[in-house]
């Protein structure tokens, strides 16, 4: 049972008459108040009119980050619902036992959004910042608090120390990981895997044997979609870095990030060659909507639906693509014997252990109050990493989490388990390290014209030089 | 939970209220106090009264960010250092930002000018129906949908699939139906740029019908009258008559589009982000300034805006100004 | 029920005698002809919006993988995506319902904010004279030409942290953040132009001698301000109104800047837009959303039309 259970409320098997449908809703869903107080597993069953009479059962264990009556904290992010209520349910001890309200806004522009926002002096508390280059970005200019010892202390206690790195800009560590991703996963289907009798592959080269044999079966091997509203491109830059990493290793890797190895080079040029044999290949793609061209148009969020259908055989997408299935098909489940799962994309050689290209975001403080010290510091606690592990579909590369805390078969274990891989290479989303004009621009662009517009690979990689800030 | 909602919204609408009347009893005070005052001193007293609002609001608003603008197109990514012209000079001689000024101009030109000669033809044509307010009405309804809600309808309209597949795209579909194999239709270069001008062309004709409408029930009757005697009919009386006649508001119409299709960014950032060779300079300056955030170069392309409407706004101050002479 | 946006906009004053150019051309023009272009038009315009109501009415499967016209052939209609979005179910918490009053809250008063202190300016250009009033109106007219993604920023900085040219603070810091206030403002701001623009033209065809009449009894401008040009040009303020209201209801970037999205202040559009963010497999929840956000408007526009019309007649009985 690995699927994020949804509460398949009465309102979702209600007809159209609309009284019913009224009564329907009111009792369906729960408002936020109610939301907030419901307590993770442990305290629910006991709650009602209790928890809050009396707060201090259960709450020894928030007893050391002080109580604040009436502080809220402001969060600013990109996490949309549905996952915003499983932070709020994670949460929802640590705000009844400290007083401390944290108040969720999230938005899909929060990248332009969180930087003129501390241009104007609005700045939220707290920002879960996707992106290193971002925070690079915002620490030149001006807004980000560094971390309180108290952060410092547990990132160092329980994280690996790159990403520890990553938080850190010029020396001063400022930002510690929350969530993270692992971006190195080929979704396919078991039941089709199992119904023709293929076996997920382990090696590069039997990755494409088993491609190649999809061709003569008749189905198309792979599907893709890159088209994501204002960041179209970005998953093209992911199959790039999985190449890159998996041909090179990590020390090359860093180069390319810090420019020191140019896009137009031998190394990456290489790297595009072996992307277009992969994802340019018309043999290949693009499974259930058409021309190698549709990569372009079609939306990540729908490119793994011909999955279901048996029309595609494999999808390159990270762990979060686990949210999908359900709304492709309500019925669909993740498992390793079900609808749809995922294999760790293969290493390429034998000198790059276990590649694995991951992201994830950076808890930022704009103020320093205490209450928002606080709140910083429970964010980066193993309690709360394990509390938001257990609400289902997210990963965290906190040592302290038990592994046993994620479903048993679960995708996020599989995350968890190769995020955590002492052995492995593990490098961050390379696209989100390089500053916003090529990362968030024209690493996007290119990409975008190399798959819609067959730009020549040379030019590609010739103007996204050219883009690189100056200084 | 939806009669909650309900409940908790309706302060909301207090706020708003209480707002508006705070507004009013400012208002009425400021007006009944100066009011009082006679003599030399009202008419002076009078102007501030009435231009003060409006000007402080303009010079915070527009006219002091304007300048900003302009200054902040100067200097460098992190807005640190000056660097003279070099933002417009990127601009100019990048290839891709040539591709993306011709965009704009192609924009600026067909965008304004179906619209209103669609809105202008059905204005007349519907003068001339008994039920005119259901297809005005119909014609109307998209000036009352968001950009967002816009990028959603066509979205269903462009999509593609494979033609083997069911179609989900309105458009593929009915190529299909005619025998055609539908393309891509947003890759379509360069003819993906005018699948989005439609988008806007679909927004804006109901507005300029409405306003051309009017204008044309407002011509004096003894004016087409005496044209009649003279035995101007149809296209003569049409182009003699009728359109000399309403100038002005065709003018207003076709510049108030255009400014509206110089600044419209979010039909472009919606549908395609700029991408297959469809980027309009106000979607580069929003993706400069704010995902990439380099303020210099989206001051810069601002500021190509702003030198871009000039002449058109000249032209109308023109036009203004010869109408008001004959007036 | 018809459509008109009468005098804002500079045009001939009608007058009753003769036939008007509608009926001369209607002679010439009448033909099934016409009505059949009427019609296409009508349709073509209509279709895409009617396919967005009939996505939002489809269930989740159906919506996703067929194309909408399917449902002529294959009826399945429901009402559960709008109780999704309406009451917020299992997939959207909280529903839409609080962003839909918040539209309100903002569009009402930024529609009849501007338009106030826009007629007053335009009344102070036409009627009270002083040296470089034509100049002082072409300089608003040009300031339509401000791309409204610059003046964010400045903006932002203002309503936050207040603003200041040397040691004289100009504007204070007043912490408007999180109110309705700085959207109000802004929306006001970003409308002047146009509505002075367009209120001016109106008010200079307003006869001259009932002002001049007015200001020989010693009624100050104040006075008739409020008793004479107020009135008259319900018209003309309540067709641009409409518009006001209108653009208003359906930004998205005025409002991402000064509300963001939280419930408490955040408009509609951007709830639509971080829906369509989060849920872009979920086309036939983004379709109900849409599809309420767009029904307001309209409403709101049919019920005005009334007034709008007994405003029109109003404005016709001048000289």
């Amino acid at each position: 049972m690995s699927v994020p259970t949804r509460r398949r409320g009465v309102a979702l098997v209600v007809g159209a008459s609309a009284a019913v449908l009224l009564l329907a809703a009111c009792g369906g869903s729960s408002t936020s108040d109610e939301s907030t107080s419901a307590a993770p597993a442990s305290s629910s069953a006991d709650s009602g009119g209790e928890t809050s009479a009396a707060p201090a059962a259960g709450c020894e264990a928030y007893a050391a980050y002080g109580t604040f009556e009436g502080a809220s904290v402001t969060l600013f992010t990109s996490i949309l619902p549905p996952e915003q209520q499983k932070f709020e349910t994670a949460w929802a001890e640590f705000e009844e036992c400290t007083g401390i309200d944290i108040v969720y806004e999230g938005s899909d522009q929060f990248e332009a959004q969180l930087p003129t926002r501390i241009a104007g002096g609005n700045a939220p508390d707290l920002a879960f910042i996707p992106q290193p280059g971002l925070l690079v970005k915002l620490v030149e200019t001006g807004g980000p608090v560094a971390a309180p010892d108290s952060v410092t202390a547990l990132v160092d206690q329980y994280w690996n120390p790159a990403w520890k790195a990553y938080g850190t800009v010029d020396g001063t560590f400022y930002a510690a990981p929350l969530g993270s991703n692992m971006k190195s996963f080929v979704w396919y289907s078991p039941k089709v895997f199992s119904e023709k009798g293929y076996t997920v592959p382990t090696t590069w080269d039997e990755l494409f044997a088993l491609s190649d044999q999809m061709v003569a079966d008749g189905v198309k091997p792979w599907c893709g979609g890159i088209e994501s509203g204002g960041a179209t491109g970005w998953p093209a830059t992911d199959w790039l870095e999985q190449i890159m990493l998996r041909m090179y290793g990590g020390d090359v890797y860093d180069q390319w990030v810090n420019h020191t190895l140019l896009f137009d080079s031998p190394e990456v040029t290489a790297a595009m060659d072996t992307l277009a044999g992969w994802m340019k290949n018309p043999e290949y793609v693009n499974a259930g909507f058409g021309d190698v061209k549709t990569i372009a148009t079609t939306g990540f969020q729908q490119a793994g639906e011909p999955i279901l259908k048996g029309e595609c055989g494999m999808l390159q997408q990270a762990s979060f693509y686990a949210n999908f299935w359900a709304e492709f098909n309500p019925d669909a489940v993740v498992a390793e014997d079900g609808d749809a799962y995922a294999f760790y994309l293969p290493a390429m050689n034998d000198n790059v252990p276990t590649p694995v290209v991951g992201g994830g975001e950076f808890v930022t403080a704009f103020a320093d109050r205490p209450e928002v010290v606080a709140a910083q510091t429970f964010l980066a606690s193993p309690e709360f990493a394990t509390a938001k592990v257990k609400e289902g579909t997210w990963v965290s590369a906190n040592s302290g989490v038990p592994l046993d805390a994620y479903a048993p078969g679960s995708i996020d274990q599989l995350s968890a388990q190769y995020l955590t891989d002492p052995q492995g290479t593990f490098r961050f989303d390379a696209s989100d390290l390089m500053p916003a004009a090529v990362g968030a621009g024209a690493m996007w662009k290119e990409m975008t014209a190399w798959f819609a517009e067959d730009k020549p690979t040379q030019q590609v990689l010739k103007d996204i030089d050219a883009a690189w800030p100056a200084e | 939970m939806i009669w909650e909602n309900i409940l908790e919204g309706i302060p909301k609408l207090g706020t708003a209220a209480a707002g508006i009347a705070v507004f009013f009893a400012i208002l009425l005070v400021v007006f009944f106090v100066l009011g009082r005052i006679r003599g030399r001193l009202s008419n002076p007293v009078a102007m501030l009264a009435f231009l003060g609002p409006a000007a402080i609001l303009l010079m915070l608003g527009l006219v002091v960010p304007t300048f900003q603008t302009v200054y902040k197109s100067l200097f460098n990514a992190s807005g640190k250092k000056f660097i003279g012209l070099q933002n417009y000079g990127w601009i100019l001689t990048t290839e891709s930002n040539q591709q993306v000024l011709i965009n704009t101009a192609l924009w600026i030109v067909i965008a304004p000018l179906f619209s209103t000669v669609i809105g202008l033809v059905l204005a007349l044509l519907l003068d001339r129906m008994r039920r005119e307010s259901i297809p005005k009405s119909l014609i109307f309804m998209p000036m009352a949908i968001s950009f967002v809600g816009a990028s959603i309808i066509w979205g269903l309209v462009y999509a593609y699939r494979d033609p083997a597949q069911e179609q989900v795209g309105l458009l593929s579909q009915v190529v299909l139906w005619l025998g055609i194999e539908p393309p891509n239709w947003i890759l379509l270069q360069p003819w993906n740029n005018f699948l989005l001008m439609v988008i806007m062309i679909w927004i804006q004709t109901g507005f300029a019908m409405v306003v051309l409408s009017a204008a044309i029930k407002a011509i004096p009757g003894d004016v087409v009258e005496a044209a009649t005697l003279d035995g101007a009919t149809g296209w003569r009386l049409f182009s003699r008559v009728t359109v000399p006649m309403i100038r002005t508001t065709l003018i207003v119409v076709v510049t108030t589009i255009m400014i509206a299709t110089l600044k419209i960014f979010d039909i472009v950032r919606v549908m395609t982000n700029g991408n297959f060779g469809t980027q309009i300079v106000a979607n580069e300056m929003y993706s400069q300034a704010f995902v990439q955030f380099d303020v210099g170069r989206g001051s810069a392309l601002a500021v190509i805006l702003f030198l871009g409407v000039i002449p058109l706004v000249s032209y109308n101050i023109i036009q203004l100004r010869r109408e008001r002479a004959i007036r | 029920m018809s459509v008109e946006a009468h005098e804002v906009i500079p045009m001939p004053a009608p007058s009753g005698k003769g036939p008007s150019i509608p009926q001369a051309v209607r002679r010439s023009l009448s033909s099934p002809w016409a009505t059949a272009v009427v019609i296409v038009i009508t349709i073509l315009w209509t279709i895409p919006t009617f396919g967005l109501l009939v996505t939002s009415l489809r269930p989740s499967g159906p919506a996703v993988n067929s194309g909408w016209w399917t449902v002529f052939t294959n009826p399945e209609l429901t009402l559960e995506n709008y109780v999704e979005v309406l009451g917020g179910g299992d997939v959207i918490s909280g529903g839409i319902l609080p962003y839909f009053f918040n539209s309100f809250a903002i569009a009402l008063p930024a529609a009849i904010f501007p338009l106030v202190i826009a007629t007053m300016c335009a009344y102070a250009l036409a009627w009270i004279p002083f040296r470089g009033a034509t100049i002082l109106f072409f300089a608003i007219f040009a300031l339509q030409i401000v791309p409204l993604q610059m003046a964010l920023l400045p903006l932002l900085q203002m309503f936050n942290l207040g603003w200041s040219i040397g040691p004289i603070t100009i504007v204070p810091d007043l912490n408007l953040g999180g109110t309705y206030i700085p959207l109000w403002v802004a929306h006001t701001m970003f409308a002047l132009p146009l509505a002075v623009f367009l209120l001016h033209n109106f008010m200079a065809q307003l006869p001259r001698d009932v002002i001049e009449a007015a200001l020989v009894d010693g009624a100050s401008h104040f006075t008739i301000f409020w008793r004479i040009i107020l009135p008259l040009s319900v018209p003309a303020i309540a067709s641009f109104a409409i518009f006001q209201f209108l653009w208003v209801w359906n930004d998205l970037l005025v409002a991402l800047t000064f509300a963001g999205g939280t419930p408490d202040v955040a408009p509609i559009t951007a709830y639509l837009a971080n829906i369509v963010g989060s849920y872009g497999a979920k086309t036939h929840l983004i379709t109900a959303g849409a599809f309420i956000a767009i029904i307001v408007p309209l409403i709101v526009f049919f019920a005005l039309q009334r007034f709008f019309v007994r405003g029109l007649l109003a404005g016709s009985v001048k000289g």
